[in-house]
C-alpha cells in the first residue's frame, strides 16, 4: 500500500526525519511510535505532501506520489488527521463536515453563480456524505450542536469523520488520543479498528503504549529521525534497542 | 417561544430580505434631505467594496491590506476612461471591473503564495505602491492633482444618474446584486472551501482543496468588488484624487467587516451603514473618527471578534442546539413534542 | 509630504564634484540605513517573540518623536534629556500595548492582533493629530555644525546619528548576550514552546521585549528627525519599510535586521539619486516584490517554517 525508501527530512542542519525505509500493508493498523521530537508529525507531513522530502521516495499503491501536491495526494486517497484538532468552532459539526467531500466534486465558480443543477446535485452529496461519516463515528446525536460546545473526545471523532469524508483508502492519525481519558481512548481504538474493518488502511502516531500494543499489526519505531526497529508489538517489545533507546528511558513517562 | 425567540426567527426568513428592500426602495421617501439620500448611496458603494473584503478576509482568513488601493484603481480606471480618452460610462465600468480583476490576479499570484503575516504586510506594501504610482504617474493620473468632471453613469436618456436618488438606485441595485452573489458563494461549495482554508492552510490542503487556486479565485473576486465599487464612487462623486488610494481607507473598511461582522453574510452590509451614520451623526468625529476607530477594532477583537452579526448568529445557532436537544429528550419521553424547530434550522455556519 | 521631508534632507548635499557625490550617497545610506535597522531591530525582536507584526510601531516611533520635541521646544530641555524622557514614554507605551491588547490576543486568531496592531496605530495618530495638528514641525538640535572631512562637508547630527545608532546596537547585542534576561529573551524568540516548558517567565519576557523596541523606537526617532521633519504620519513609510527589511532579513533576526536596514538606506540613496528622487520610495518596495516572487520565504531564512 505505502512503500517508504530512504526517506530524509532536513530542516537546516536538523534532520527530523533521516534515511528512513518501510512499508506498510493495506487493510493493517500501522502504528509509529517514538519520543517527542523524533519525527512522527514530519514523516507524516511527507507521506501526505505537507512538505517536500530532502531525499527519497514515497510509493503509494505503485504510484510514485513524492513531491506531490498535498491536494493532488488527498484525492488519491491519503486524509489525515492533525496533533492538535483544526474545526470550524463557531459552526455546528454537522456543517463542519460537509467540505469534507469537496474533493469528489467539481464545481467552480460558474455553478454557483448560476446555481447549476451540477452544484445542487454535488452540495446534496457532500450533505450525505456528511451525515454518513456522522453516523459512522457514532456522533450522529450532535450533528446539529456547535463544534466549540463539544468534547475533547468528540472534537477527535469529528476530525476523524471529516479525514473519512475524503472518501479515503489510507489514513494518517496524529496522536488520535492525546488529552483524553483512558475509558475514551479504548472508545477511540475500537473506533479505529471498525475503520479498518470497513477497508480504510490505518497509520497511527501514539504515545499511549498499552493502546498501541492492543491494537496495532505493525510497528515502526523512530528517534531522532531514525527508524530504529520494527515489527509487530511483541518484537517491538522485545527489541533491546528499543528498550534501551525508547521504552528504558525516562521519555517514557514523559512522552 | 419568546419574543425574542421569535424576532430573531423573523431575522432569518426570506421576509426579512423583502422587507429590507423594500425599506431600501421607501428610503428616499422618508429621507430629511437630500443629503441623506447621498450618503445612504456612498455607505451602499462602500458597502459593495466591503463585500469584496470579506470574501478574502472574511471568508478565507487572509487579512488583505491591499484592498483600498483596488478600490483606487477601479475609480482611476474609469475616471481615465472617459475623461481622458472618452469613452462612454459603462463601457469604463466595466473595464475598470476588467482591470480590477486582472490586477487582482497578478498581485494574487505573488501574494497569496506568502503565509499570514507574510501575506498582510506584503498587500500592506502593494497598496502603497499604488498610492505611489496614482500620486507620481502624471502623465497618466494627473498626479496631485486628481481628476475632475467625471461623468455620471449614461441614464441613455431615460434617467439623470447626475441626480442624486437616481444614483441611490443604482447603487442600491449593485449593492443587492453584491450580497446576491456573496451569498451564493458563502452557501456554496466554494464557500466551504474558503472556509475551510480560513480554518488552517494545512486543514484545507489534507481535504484534497487547492490552495493556491482557491485563494487566487477568492482574492479576484475580492479585487473586482472592490474596484467596481471604486468605479461606481467615481460615477457618484465625480472628481477623485490619490486620497483615493490611502491606506486608511482599507482600515475604514476593516473597521465596518469587524463591526458587522467578519465572514458573516449581513455583516459588511451591517457594519458599513452602523459605522457610516454613526460618522453622521457625530460630525465632529469625521477628522478624528480614528480616536474612536482605533480602540474600537481593539476592543471588538478582544471582546467581540464576531460583530453584531456573528454574535447575533453564535447565539441564536446555540438556542437551535439547545431547543433541539430539548425536544429530543422530550421525545424520548415520549410526551408530545412542540413542532421541531429543525425545519428552520438552517445550519449558523451557513451564514457564519 | 514624505517628498518635502525628503528634498530638506537632500538638498543640503546637492552639489560638489562627482566623487564627493558618490560618498555623500555613501554617507546618505549609512544614515538611513542605521536609522531603519534600530526601527526594524524593534520590530524583529517583538516579531520574535510574541509572532506578532506590530503594525503600531511606526506609531510609536512618531510619539518617540513628538515627545522629544516636546521636551525640548515646550520644556526648554536638553537634547540628551529630551532622548531619555522619549525613551522612557514610549517604552511604558509599549509596554502598556502589550499588556492590554496582545496579551489578551495571545490565543486570538492570527488575524486579531493585526487588527489590533492597526488599531493602536490609528488611535495614536489620531491622538497626535488632534492635539497638535497635522503640520510639519521642524526638531531642533544642539549639532548644526557642518564637518569637513577630506573635502566633504558632513553634518554633524549624520555623524551623531550614525554612531548613535550603532552605539545603541552594540549595547543591545551585550545586553541580550551577556545579562540573563537579555538571553532568556534570545532563547524565547528561538524557541517559544521549548521557552515555556523551561519555565521562562514568558509575560516578563514579552514586556521587556516591547519596552526595548519602545526605547528603539524612540532613540530612532530623536536621533533622525532633526534631518527630517514631525508630523502625525512621519512613521507610515518608515513602518512599511522597517518591515520589508525584516522580511529581506527573515523575521526576528536580529543580524537580519541591521543588514536588511543597510541594505534598504543604500539602495534608497543610491537609487534616488542616479535613478529618480520621485520614485524613491518604491525601491524598498519593488525589491520586497522582486524577491518574495522568487523566495517567498526571505532572504536569509534556511527556508524554515
Ligand atoms: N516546519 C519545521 N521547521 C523546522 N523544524 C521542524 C519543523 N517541523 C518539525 N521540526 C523539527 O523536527 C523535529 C521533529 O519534529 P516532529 O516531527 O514534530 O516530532 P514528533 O511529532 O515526533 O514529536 C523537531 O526537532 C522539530 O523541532
Ligand atoms: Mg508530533
Amino acid at each position: 500500500m505505502l512503500k517508504i525508501n530512504n526517506l530524509t527530512k532536513r530542516f537546516g542542519g536538523l534532520a527530523a526525519v533521516n534515511n528512513v525505509s518501510i512499508e506498510f500493508e493495506a487493510n493493517k493498523i500501522n502504528a509509529i511510535i517514538g519520543p517527542n521530537g523524533a519525527g512522527k508529525s514530519t514523516f507524516f507531513n511527507l507521506v501526505a505532501g505537507a512538505m517536500p522530502p530532502t531525499e527519497g521516495t514515497i510509493e503509494y499503491q505503485g504510484m510514485n506520489i513524492t513531491g506531490m501536491a498535498c491536494d493532488r495526494i488527498a484525492r488519491l486517497g491519503i486524509a489525515r488527521t492533525f496533533q492538535t484538532t483544526m474545526l470550524f468552532e463557531e459552526s455546528t459539526v454537522l456543517d463542519n463536515l460537509i467540505v469534507g467531500h469537496r474533493l469528489r466534486t467539481q464545481s467552480r465558480l460558474w455553478d454557483v453563480i448560476i446555481n447549476s443543477r451540477r452544484l445542487r446535485d454535488e452540495e446534496a452529496k457532500c450533505r450525505a456524505r456528511a451525515q454518513e461519516v456522522l453516523d459512522f463515528v457514532g456522533l450522529s446525536h450532535i450533528g446539529h450542536r456547535i463544534t466549540a460546545d463539544i468534547s475533547q473526545e468528540e472534537k477527535k471523532r469529528v476530525a476523524f469523520a471529516l479525514a473519512l469524508a475524503t472518501d479515503p483508502e489510507l489514513v494518517l492519525l496524529d496522536e488520535p488520543a492525546g488529552g483524553i481519558n483512558p475509558e475514551e481512548t479504548e472508545n477511540l481504538a475500537g473506533l479505529i479498528r471498525k475503520m479498518v474493518d470497513h477497508g480504510v488502511t490505518v497509520c497511527l502516531i501514539e504515545h499511549k503504549m498499552d493502546m498501541i500494543m492492543s491494537l496495532a499489526d505493525k510497528i515502526m519505531v523512530l528517534d531522532h529521525g531514525e527508524k530504529i526497529a520494527e515489527g509487530t508489538p511483541e518484537e517491538v517489545r522485545n527489541n533491546p534497542v528499543v528498550i534501551e533507546a525508547y521504552l528504558g528511558s525516562d521519555e517514557d513517562a514523559a512522552a | 417561544m419568546n419574543a425574542l425567540q421569535k424576532i430573531s426567527d423573523f431575522f432569518m426568513t426570506p421576509a426579512m430580505k423583502i422587507v429590507l428592500i423594500v425599506a431600501a426602495v421607501l428610503f428616499p421617501f422618508v429621507a430629511g434631505n437630500e443629503y441623506q439620500i447621498y450618503v445612504m448611496a456612498l455607505a451602499f458603494v462602500w458597502a459593495i467594496a466591503v463585500y469584496g473584503m470579506n470574501i478574502i478576509t472574511g471568508l478565507c482568513g487572509q487579512l488583505n491590506l491591499a484592498h483600498g488601493g483596488f478600490f483606487a484603481i477601479g475609480a482611476y480606471v474609469l475616471a481615465i476612461l472617459t475623461v481622458d480618452h472618452g469613452w462612454g460610462f459603462w463601457w469604463a465600468f466595466v473595464a475598470a471591473g476588467v482591470a480590477g480583476a486582472g490586477f487582482g490576479f497578478l498581485a494574487g499570484i505573488v501574494s497569496l503564495r506568502l503565509k499570514e503575516h507574510y501575506f498582510a504586510i506584503f498587500t500592506l506594501c502593494v497598496g502603497f505602491i499604488i498610492y505611489l504610482l496614482i500620486d507620481k504617474w502624471e502623465e497618466l493620473t494627473h498626479g496631485a492633482l486628481g481628476i475632475i468632471n467625471i461623468p455620471a453613469p449614461n441614464g441613455f436618456g431615460l434617467v439623470d444618474f447626475t441626480e442624486t436618488t437616481p444614483f441611490y438606485y443604482l447603487a442600491l441595485t449593485f449593492m443587492v446584486l453584491s450580497v446576491w452573489l456573496a451569498a451564493r458563494i458563502t452557501n456554496s461549495l466554494l464557500g466551504r472551501s474558503f472556509r475551510a482554508i480560513r480554518i488552517s492552510d494545512d486543514l484545507a490542503a489534507s481535504l484534497g482543496i487547492n490552495l493556491m487556486r482557491n485563494k487566487v479565485l477568492a482574492f479576484v473576486l475580492s479585487t473586482t468588488y472592490a474596484s467596481v465599487a471604486g468605479a461606481l464612487y467615481a460615477g457618484l462623486v465625480r472628481f477623485i484624487g490619490p486620497a483615493e488610494a490611502d491606506v486608511v481607507h482599507t482600515f475604514d473598511m476593516i473597521t465596518y467587516l469587524l463591526v458587522g461582522g467578519i465572514g458573516t453574510l449581513m455583516g459588511p452590509l451591517v457594519g458599513t451603514m452602523v459605522i457610516t451614520w454613526l460618522t453622521q451623526s457625530l460630525q465632529f468625529l469625521e477628522e478624528y473618527r480614528m480616536i474612536v476607530f482605533g480602540p474600537l477594532l481593539v476592543v471588538l477583537v478582544i471582546f467581540f471578534p464576531r460583530g453584531v452579526v456573528g454574535s447575533f448568529l453564535g447565539w441564536r445557532a446555540r438556542r437551535m442546539a439547545a431547543a433541539q436537544d430539548a425536544g429530543k429528550s422530550q421525545e424520548n419521553a415520549k410526551k408530545k413534542s412542540p413542532t421541531s424547530p429543525v425545519a428552520t434550522n438552517r445550519e449558523a455556519g451557513n451564514h457564519a | 509630504m514624505q517628498d518635502h521631508a525628503n528634498s530638506v534632507a537632500a538638498s543640503q548635499y546637492r552639489g560638489g564634484i562627482a566623487l564627493d557625490l558618490f560618498l555623500q550617497q555613501v554617507l546618505n545610506g549609512l544614515t538611513l540605513g542605521s536609522i531603519y535597522g534600530l526601527v526594524a531591530l524593534g520590530l524583529t525582536l517583538v516579531y520574535g517573540i510574541l509572532h506578532v507584526p506590530n503594525f503600531a510601531h511606526g506609531a510609536l516611533y512618531m510619539v518617540g518623536a513628538y515627545v522629544s520635541y516636546i521636551t525640548m521646544v515646550d520644556f526648554g530641555a536638553n537634547y540628551w534629556i529630551a532622548m531619555i524622557a522619549s525613551a522612557i514614554s514610549v517604552a511604558v507605551l509599549a509596554v502598556l500595548c502589550e499588556r492590554l491588547v496582545f496579551n489578551p490576543l495571545r490565543e486570538a486568531p492570527p488575524i486579531h492582533d493585526k487588527i489590533a496592531a492597526i488599531g493602536i496605530m490609528l488611535f495614536l495618530e489620531a491622538m497626535v493629530q488632534m492635539k497638535f495638528g497635522a503640520e510639519f514641525r521642524r526638531m531642533p538640535t544642539p549639532y548644526t555644525d557642518i564637518l569637513d572631512v577630506a573635502g566633504m562637508t558632513i553634518p554633524a547630527q549624520r555623524v551623531l546619528i550614525i554612531i548613535g545608532a550603532f552605539a545603541l546596537m552594540a549595547v543591545l547585542h551585550l545586553f541580550l548576550k551577556k545579562t540573563m534576561t537579555g538571553s532568556t529573551i534570545v532563547a524565547m524568540a528561538q524557541n517559544r514552546e521549548g521557552a515555556f516548558l523551561v519555565g521562562i517567565d514568558a509575560n516578563r519576557v514579552a514586556m521587556m521585549t516591547f519596552a526595548i523596541s519602545g526605547v528603539l523606537a524612540a532613540v530612532g526617532a530623536t536621533l533622525f528627525a532633526p534631518i527630517n521633519l514631525v508630523y502625525p504620519a512621519m512613521g507610515h513609510l518608515l513602518i512599511m519599510k522597517a518591515f520589508v527589511i525584516i522580511i529581506l532579513g527573515g523575521m526576528g533576526s536580529i543580524p537580519g535586521a541591521i543588514v536588511g536596514g543597510l541594505i534598504i538606506g543604500f539602495a534608497e540613496a543610491f537609487g534616488g539619486f542616479y535613478i529618480s528622487t520621485d520614485y524613491k520610495d518604491i525601491i524598498a518596495f519593488a525589491l520586497l516584490v522582486l524577491i518574495l516572487s522568487v523566495k517567498p520565504t526571505g532572504l536569509f531564512t534556511k527556508g524554515v517554517r
